[in-house]
């Protein structure tokens, strides 16, 4: 999420170069089984999950778990319902930032006695976490709410912890991660 | 008071164009003009003022201004729009009589002049046709013409009924045949077609979603005045004309030899009704701006000698009051202390003509030739003005003597200044500065 | 864009992104807690000089919804009514600490002139006299556009008193902005003097138009129009220009009918047609509070970018689990 918005951004009009790939193509797809089998484990099954990827970079993934989720689980994992969430309207750095156009949000059930997994690529300072959780809030009392990220990066400002991670990747704070279907590149902004 | 040497100018009046110095004594006379006077002659106590590279005219005469008194004191007073006029170059003004109560009898043009007596410049006053400028009936303008009141008006509106108009101009002709020689004046506005309107109607009264004005509003009553004016045989003279259609009328009334005058003012051959845009009541006017083809056919109507002087229907108001809404606020603008910049700048007129327009015409129309806008020789009354005629500036409402800050022309760039003004041998504006 | 004063101050574009804004409030406003905290500690005023329970409700409504706070100032009840002018009364309430105030006056041009007397309040112009009411403009393209997809190359008429109407000079200049074609329709007393600049047709006939149209706009005809001797009578207008049965019958099954509220039933619009299924008057009303939200959303929201981003948030390519080339 704070890639996409970095992408949109280009405070002083610069480029994502990247320097290293930390995860290939098939990297990422390794992860995504991985990561679909602790969903289930960790839930005892899928009966009550609700995959939602945050816009717009954790749509991709929650889209690839739903399908490793049928795959996976014969009798519930196909109907695992997988939605999007635009936080842009709960973020608590409105006015510091431009006003970015919005994508959909599509929450296809009720919410309630649920257990939502939050999906997105990068978790970097915690903000968009915290502004998810805040925007749930609006569709009904999830029972619990899960994590699942491609990338913690470090540098957490709030005290929100993923429950499900591709990688791990200590980085420093200017660096960039940037994740795409065809991998995931660790590199910086260039003016 | 002083004696006076205006030195180094070039004199500019109604009997050609010389090069010479003047001379003025205490009494307010003009003694000498000669090319080269040396003020030793003149006793120890004389002021010399250097207008090399200047003009020296007889000063203006304004036929419209709105000077506020008594009534509404906060926006103007005689004494502070007699500055305003001094530091425009004018030695003589005629004051409107919308004021409150309104100048209908003799009490209050008594009052009037009594308050204009301490003034800088020549104050004259006008005086209501109607009592009260209802419209309904005739006010004494033979007790009125017997304080020396020759120009009737009830200007901020036009006399609607035309019974009482022709009544009026019958009236003033028996007033003529004793002796007093006044003139009806018209401020043309047909309030059944205008009703309702705060500017021209047209395209960008349309745009702003503002009731207008229509042009014919004004054109009507030009013709019933000139019609009346042909029935009668009175003189009438059309103040502040605004429409292609009314300087027409006019040309072709002269034309037919109907005698008859016209005035136009400095914001009608200035600005025009896309500046209302902004919806700063700054602009808003009575009558309106027009449209551009207007401006084009006021400017060729002095070319012509179809409107005979230019007028500033000066009018100030309050901010507060101009802060109103649009539709809200009252109509008008400031104009003495930039008339003449403007008509150099804007009017591609020899300075001669230009200043025809502004002080020998409305001399003659006023009547006072004998002592304002005539020509520059000894023992003539010292009423003059000395112009720099390149000087570049800069409008800037703030440094205004006036008590209101209506000023359509901030920040304009303009062509022609007023240097030194003289009112009855009194060196009232000395290098731009007011001397009280 | 720090004021919405006027419709003649936007482009295409500039409309089109609140519109698509717009989309994102009607699902919160969907919700079933139909709030989010975007305008939190911001304060947003009323200040409306003309009565208008509708507009300021729905302004209120759309500011709560965006969880700013509130307040109103309506004239009757203020000191306004004693002789306070505009400026001291706007300078006052700036003074309390406001971020944006929403202006409603009887007189053209008042929002504009507040907006030059603000210290940093944005100006949102909730209706000026007879000049523009941009966010009736803006919810009605929405309405349009919500129905039939889009504005480009639409025929839409606009019936009524235009000469006194803010809505029909906003509707015009938003409809034609966005492609479509606008036909004013009224006798010649309730048009403008004159239509110079103003990029559409004009017809003093209602049925030669009705099967050509995609958009039937009717505006409310006001009972001071006949003492003004601008029609002969209400019953004159209504048989020329009113929607009646006959009338709403040769239009189009697929066409709109639209008013800005509220209704003159038997005048404007006939009664039984009020209840036809293509008047979309309910939806105009819903989607106000949408596009209000959008509107008080972008105006205090950031610094505008000074390159403008891509608007088009990019489309991640989606992650092939089962390549056929690899093995899972």
């Amino acid at each position: 999420m704070a890639e996409r918005e970095r992408r949109l951004t280009r405070p002083s009009g610069g480029v994502f170069v990247a320097r290293t790939r930390v995860m290939s193509d098939d990297d990422i797809r390794r992860a995504v089984w991985r990561m679909a089998h602790e969903i289930v484990e960790a839930n005892h099954g899928v009966a009550e999950v609700v995959l939602i990827g945050l816009q717009t970079g954790g749509v991709p993934i929650a889209d690839a778990l739903g399908d490793a989720l049928a795959q996976i689980e014969p009798e519930h994992g196909a109907a695992v319902p997988v939605g999007t969430l635009d936080v842009a309207f709960h973020r608590d750095d409105f006015g510091l930032r431009p006003v970015l156009p919005p994508a959909p949000t599509v929450i296809p059930v009720e919410l309630t006695n649920r257990v939502v997994v939050l999906v997105d690529d990068v978790l970097f300072t915690g903000r968009t976490i915290r502004a998810a959780l805040d925007a749930l809030g609006d569709y009904g009392r999830a029972r619990a709410v899960q994590l699942a990220v491609m990338v913690d990066r470090g540098h957490r400002e709030l005290p929100i912890r993923p429950d499900y991670v591709g990688k791990n990747l200590p980085t420093r704070r200017d660096e960039m991660v940037n994740v795409s279907a065809d991998g995931v590149d660790l590199g910086e902004l260039v003016r | 008071m002083t004696a006076l040497v205006i030195r180094g100018a070039t004199l500019i009046d109604p009997s050609g164009e010389r090069r010479a110095d003047v001379a003025i004594d205490p009494s307010g006379l003009i003694v000498a003009v000669e090319a080269e006077i040396d003020s030793a002659g003149m006793g120890s106590d004389v002021r010399v003022i250097d207008a090399a590279g200047c003009v020296v005219t007889p000063g203006f005469v304004d036929l419209h201004s709105h000077l506020r008194e008594p009534g509404k004191e906060e926006a103007e007073t005689i004494e502070s729009g007699s500055r305003c006029a001094a530091l425009g170059g004018y030695t003589a003004i005629l004051a409107m009589p919308n004021t409150t109560p309104a100048i209908d009898s003799a009490a209050v043009v008594r009052q009037v002049l009594e308050l204009g007596a301490a003034s800088l410049v020549d104050v004259h006053t006008s005086g209501a046709i109607t009592m009260g400028r209802r419209g309904d009936a005739l006010a004494p303008m033979g007790e009125m013409a017997a304080l020396g009141v020759r120009v009737f008006t009830d200007d901020g509106t036009g006399v609607q009924d035309d019974r009482l108009m022709r009544r009026a101009m019958e009236y003033a002709l028996g007033l003529r045949g004793r002796g007093l020689p006044v003139l009806l004046a018209q401020h043309c506005e047909t309030e059944s077609l205008a009703e309702g309107g705060h500017m021209h109607e047209g395209e960008w009264s349309s745009r702003l979603g503002i009731a207008g004005q229509p042009a014919e509003s004004e054109e009507l009553m030009v013709m019933r005045d000139l019609a009346l004016a042909k029935l009668t045989g009175a003189v009438v003279h059309f103040q502040h004309l605004s429409t292609a259609g009314s300087v027409e009328l006019v040309r072709r009334a002269k034309a037919a030899g109907l005698p008859c005058t016209a005035e136009a003012t400095t914001h009608h051959f200035t600005l025009t009704h896309a500046e209302c845009a902004s919806y700063d009541a700054t602009f808003k006017v009575n009558p309106p701006l027009r449209t551009a083809d207007d401006v084009a056919a006021i400017k060729a109507g002095f070319a012509d000698g179809t409107i005979d002087c230019i007028a500033t229907d000066h009018a100030p108001h309050t901010a507060e009051s101009k802060e109103a809404p649009f539709d809200q606020a009252p109509p008008g603008m400031l104009g003495l202390e930039t008339a003449m910049a403007l008509a150099l700048t804007e009017l591609n007129l020899p300075i001669a003509k230009v200043f025809d327009l502004l002080s020998w015409k409305p001399a003659q129309i006023l009547g006072i030739s004998a002592t304002h806008g005539g020509p520059i020789v000894v023992g003539a009354p010292a009423n003059l003005c000395v112009v720099d005629p390149a000087a570049d500036w800069v409008v800037d409402p703030a440094a205004s003597a006036s008590r209101s800050r209506n000023n359509p022309y901030r920040g304009r760039a303009v062509r022609g200044r007023v240097r030194h003004t003289v009112v009855h041998g009194e060196a009232v504006v000395i290098d731009g500065e007011a001397q009280r | 864009m720090k004021h919405l004063l006027a419709i003649a101050d936007l482009g295409a574009d500039e409309i089109h992104d609140l519109l698509d804004l717009t989309d994102s409030f009607v699902e919160v406003n969907e919700r079933p807690i139909p709030k989010v905290p975007a305008l939190r500690g911001k304060t947003i005023v009323s200040l409306f000089f003309e009565d208008s329970t509708r507009t300021r409700l729905s302004f209120e409504t759309a500011a709560k919804r965006l969880s700013a706070d509130t307040m109103t100032f309506s004239v009757g009840t203020s000191s306004v009514k004693k002789g306070e002018s505009v400026r001291d009364t706007i300078e006052t309430i700036e003074a309390m600490g406001i971020h944006a105030v929403i202006v409603r006056h009887a007189s053209s041009g008042v929002p504009l002139q507040i907006s030059r007397w603000v210290q940093g309040a944005s100006v949102i112009n909730g209706g000026d006299g007879w000049h523009e009411h941009p966010t009736q403009a803006l919810l009605d393209a929405f309405t349009i556009r919500q129905r039939l997809g889009s504005l480009e190359g639409r025929h839409i008429a606009i019936v009524g008193d235009v000469k006194h109407s803010r809505v029909a000079r906003s509707d015009a200049l938003a409809f034609t902005k966005l492609g479509a074609h606008v036909t004013l329709v009224a006798p010649p007393t309730l048009l403008p003097p004159s239509l110079v600049g103003w990029p559409v047709d004009v017809s003093h006939d209602l049925d030669d138009i009705l099967p050509k149209l995609d958009v039937c706009y009717l505006l409310r005809m006001q009972h001071e129009r006949m003492t003004e001797a601008l029609v002969p009578s209400l019953r004159e207008y209504t048989s020329l220009f009113g929607l009646t049965s006959e009338r709403a019958d040769r239009l189009r099954d697929d066409a709109l009918i639209m008013h800005p509220g509220p209704m003159n039933r038997g005048v404007e619009i006939a009664g039984e047609v009020t209840d036809r299924p293509n008047v979309v008057v309910i939806d105009q009303v819903r989607n106000g509070v949408a596009v209000r939200m959008a509107v008080l959303y972008t105006l205090l929201g950031g610094q505008p970018d000074p390159e403008r981003p891509d608007p088009a948030p990019s489309r991640p390519t989606p992650i092939r689990l089962n390549p056929e080339t690899a093995t899972a």
